[in-house]
């Protein structure tokens, strides 16, 4: 068993769901991001998203785009990325850890290049935003041989015969994208998300984690009842980018959010 | 070639290159685009009204001119230009922003987005979006609203809003990015207008069919005036919209050769220039496969090149697979060598080209006197020089 299906599986004896918090690896420098994944885990997260900067991120919003040109100024790469999970796995080789960026990076170490140093770095899952399951068959199969689960999104839009591709393509999770339009945008409407995950889970038995639009207490308890996970990215991004000067504070009231978070959604 | 040229596949894929890379939320929308284009390109009413609009509002067929007098002065090839530059508005972009526009009425959008480079792509489609009564948005790199801003005018007057795109190198490629995110927001009344062959399928096959009557015209009227097939095409490649116009209906036709000239900047030699197919290597960006200006990690480069419109670092993923076939060959025109294209032709002609075609008249005078006085050779003169007097005055330095 994976260990992202391991801590879906535990969390959902306990009745819990999954807090995940998303942040772009090297934002806004490469020594933020290693120290803040350890107190996240330690404000009660269950799952570490990390963001693989990209020079020309399309399905994101503002507040992660400018995440990804911070980190890239320092010269983050998917290499980078890499060696940066495989040092936080020294001290924590029980916290699931999924990449999430754009394929293009991918594609310059070639799949098989990729698949082998994710293994090797320990990585849990690969979410590639512009890698839709009819071109990822290749990459897929690398990942999945070597115990790396691959995770597809989900949005409001998509048919039955999309969500049942997603079933058999994808494991781990599914991330379900709450609205149509970027990272960071918008309101979530409840009910629309309540009557699209019926649809989906009619179709899938993967754990689905639910993203886009949480950005506080409130609205994480809310996404957390109707699915089995909760994102958060750009709520905590925008800390950083508040807090570039002090970055102690940053970290602290990532923690504060997110540690409020895990309580309204234990509640 | 024995079999007849049939590409892309039913899902995109030019070979290796093309496809669908783009987020979830994109796919039922492109999707419905797909089964739209599949379903109007056959239709006898949508053909009709498309032609027409060619016609009576373009102003299509566009001329085959013999530029007898630079011919004679470049002492090789016979030189044909096909007349782009003469459509309503000035380039050969509307052919595909009407063909477009027209299937976003049929789909029932209200709202059309665009992104452009030089601003030839926005003006086309504010032009079709302003006669068809539609809302309009150009996206345009922050950079390029600057050094176009006489089309960024135009565009405004025509009642497009444009949005100048403050991220990356605020260039051509960050409009497309802020373009996708406004469809991936507004799926449901919003019909993106891509301007070029790339993208995500169906656009790299839709706007080549669009595009294909450039090719379509200039092989009749070659045949009518010369009384054969030309023995080369010539074409600037930015994305490639108009070099694969040309190129498409000569395809199968072996004895016809075909160059694409990409912009090499300051130099091919210098990392300071727009020539993915020339310098490059594949990677995925814009929802497709195709060669790219990108670095060791995957990221994508600046490009630069003194034409707004080559300033991309993709290309067109069916210029990918004709380079890798042999098909077509694709060369580079440096910045100072398009100015001696753009100068040559203002001057044995009496015809300004637009600095992107500039980059095709540049490579016609290093292959014309390469070939004798009996071989033809057909340029797509793909746009006019107006959108660029500012550029050229202030190089000269000369205040308008």
């Amino acid at each position: 068993m994976s260990r992202l299906t391991g801590k879906f599986a535990e969390l959902a004896k306990t009745g819990r769901k999954a807090l995940i918090p998303f942040i772009t690896a090297g934002d806004p420098n490469p020594d933020f991001t290693l120290p803040m994944m350890h107190a996240m885990v330690a404000a009660g997260v269950d799952i570490i998203e990390l963001g693989v900067p990209f020079s020309d991120p399309m399905a994101d919003g503002p507040v992660i785009q400018r995440a990804s040109e911070r980190a890239l100024a320092h010269k983050m790469s998917l290499r980078k990325v890499l060696a940066l999970v495989a040092e936080f796995r020294k001290t924590d080789q029980q916290t699931p850890v999924v990449l999430m960026g754009y394929v293009n990076p991918i594609e310059a170490m070639g799949y098989e290049n990729f698949a082998n140093a994710a293994q090797q770095a320990d990585i849990d899952g690969v979410l590639t935003v512009d890698l839709p399951p009819d071109e990822a068959e290749e990459c897929v199969a690398m990942l999945k041989a070597r115990g790396i689960d691959p995770i597809f999104l989900l949005a409001p839009n998509s048919s039955d015969e999309r969500i049942k591709l997603m079933d058999v393509a994808g494991s781990g999770y599914i991330y379900y994208v709450s609205l149509k339009g970027v990272t960071g945008a918008g309101h979530l409407n409840t009910a629309d998300v309540e009557t699209k995950l019926q649809q989906i889970r009619a179709s899938t038995r993967l754990p689905i984690a639910i993203g886009f639009g949480v950005k506080d207490a409130e609205t994480a308890k809310t996404v957390a009842n109707l699915g089995d996970g909760v994102v958060v990215g750009s709520a905590l991004i925008s800390k950083i980018e508040a807090h570039q000067d002090d970055l102690a504070t940053a970290q602290q009231q990532i923690v504060e959010l997110l540690a409020a978070m895990r309580q309204a959604m234990d509640s | 070639m024995t079999e007849k040229y049939n590409m892309p596949d039913t899902r995109g894929h030019f070979g290796p290159y093309g496809g669908i890379f783009v987020a979830e939320t994109l796919m039922p929308p492109i999707q419905e685009l797909n089964a739209a284009y599949q379903r109007y390109m056959v239709d006898p009413e949508f053909i009709a009204e498309l032609d027409a609009d060619l016609k009576y509002y373009v102003g299509r067929p566009s001329p085959l001119y013999h530029a007898e007098r630079w011919s004679r002065e470049l002492g090789g090839a016979q030189i044909y230009l096909k007349r782009e530059d003469l459509n309503h508005t000035g380039a050969h972009k509307i052919n595909n922003t009407i063909g477009q526009a027209l299937l976003a009425k049929r789909m029932g959008k209200t709202r059309i987005i665009a992104e452009t480079g030089a601003g030839q792509h926005g003006v086309a489609t504010a032009t079709i979006a302003a006669r068809l009564g539609l809302e309009c948005v150009i996206y345009m790199g922050a950079v390029d609203v600057v050094r176009q801003s006489l089309n960024v005018y135009r565009m405004k007057l025509l009642g497009a809003t444009v949005v100048a795109v403050e991220s990356g190198s605020k260039t051509l490629k960050d409009a497309l990015n802020e373009a996708l995110r406004d469809w991936v927001t507004n799926v449901d009344n919003t019909f993106y207008i891509i301007g070029t062959v790339a993208g995500p399928h169906p656009y790299p096959a839709m706007v080549r069919d669009f595009q294909a009557i450039i090719g379509r015209e200039a092989k009749q009227q070659c045949l009518e005036q010369a009384g054969r097939l030309p023995d080369a095409l010539v074409a600037c490649v930015g994305g490639g919209s108009n070099a694969i116009g040309l190129f498409y209906p000569f395809i199968d036709d072996a004895s016809v050769a075909m160059y694409g000239v990409e912009a090499a900047g300051d130099g091919v030699e210098t990392g300071r220039h727009s020539a993915p197919l020339c310098a490059g290597r594949p990677g995925v960006l814009h929802g497709n496969r195709t060669y790219l200006m990108e670095d060791d990690d995957g990221e994508i480069i600046e490009t630069h090149s003194i034409s707004a419109g080559l300033d991309y670092p993709g290309v067109g993923p069916e210029h990918a697979w004709l380079k890798d076939t042999g098909r077509a060959q694709y060369v580079n025109i440096t910045d100072t060598e398009a100015l001696e294209g753009f100068y040559a032709l203002t001057r044995m002609e009496g015809i300004i080209p637009a600095l992107e075609s500039s980059h095709a008249m540049a490579y016609t005078m290093k292959l014309a006197p390469t070939m004798s006085k009996d071989k033809i050779i057909i340029v797509n003169l793909s746009g006019r020089g107006d959108k660029d007097m500012q550029t050229m005055a202030q190089r000269e330095g000369i205040m308008l």
